[in-house]
């Protein structure tokens, strides 16, 4: 896990497993990125990137496991996260809309459906693009904050 | 996953002791809670203080053991942490459950009565 302090890029690479998820973001977030943002961007930027990994496990990989490359720089202005996999496309070829899940008043609350909202709620800059048989999706979380 | 229970006359307080509620702890946890609160009819509530972390995997949970318990018994929560609270609230869940301050305040007079 290399760790350039003078430019803050950090690199990754997991096998897709939620196991090998967990263990990257404790890694990132309580270690390597400790002080290097404020506690709330810090939680901005873990939420953002456990839903893009989580989704990537699920679905893209969802067939046959493959590995996931996380690259992350860190800046005063904030953090930009790249993460390339090789599994399936996105479905549509694009972003998802992300709309919140209607929340009923009793009975049938939805138990999913949360990520991508939460994904576009809390960053900034959200660009996916397919190339040859790779999605690469990048994103950024800004230093400053504000109430959501 | 290690869940603690306090139970007391009318309420049954579940301590989350792991610092993450996320995809590769969400089944077993909606399991535990389950195994735990079928045996007994009264409220449940959800001591989360210890969670710095939840994804929408682990929100899921939370809402699949609040479904399981059926309108009778809300689960109530305690204890979000910054993180958590975030995620409640972009969800919108944080309007769905009864979410209380903190624990010490509501089961400091509970907890020695056992």
């Amino acid at each position: 896990m290399p760790c350039d302090m003078a430019r803050r890029r950090t690199r990754i690479v997991i096998p897709s497993d939620p196991l090998a998820v967990r263990q990257a973001l404790c890694a990132l977030f309580e270690r390597l990125l400790a002080g290097a943002m404020t506690a709330d961007a810090r939680d901005t930027a873990q939420i953002v990137l456990a839903e893009a990994l989580n989704n990537i496990v699920e679905h893209a990989y969802a067939q046959a496991p493959g590995e996931i490359e996380v690259t992350i720089d860190v800046s005063p202005g904030g953090l930009t996260c790249r993460i390339m996999d090789a599994g399936l496309p996105l479905p549509g070829g694009g972003l998802p809309e992300g709309e919140a899940p209607a929340l009923p008043a009793e009975g049938d609350l939805p138990e999913g459906g949360f990520g991508w909202h939460l994904i576009r709620a809390l960053s900034e800059d959200l660009n996916y693009r397919r190339e040859g048989e790779r999605n690469f999706l990048s994103f950024r979380i800004s230093a400053q904050q504000y109430p959501h | 996953m290690q869940l603690d229970c306090t139970q007391t006359p009318d309420l049954m307080i579940v301590h989350v002791r792991e610092a993450r509620i996320d995809a590769a702890g969400a089944i077993d946890f909606k399991d535990r809670m389950r195994d735990l609160v079928t045996a007994e009819g009264g409220r449940v509530l959800l001591d989360l203080s210890q969670v710095t972390f939840i994804d929408s995997s682990g929100l899921g949970a939370v809402v699949a053991v609040r479904k399981a318990l059926g309108p009778e018994r809300p689960l109530e929560l305690a204890g979000l942490t910054p993180a958590v609270e975030k995620v409640f609230r972009l969800t919108r869940m944080d309007t769905v459950f009864t979410i209380r301050p903190a624990l010490s305040d509501i089961a400091a007079g509970t907890q020695h009565a056992l």
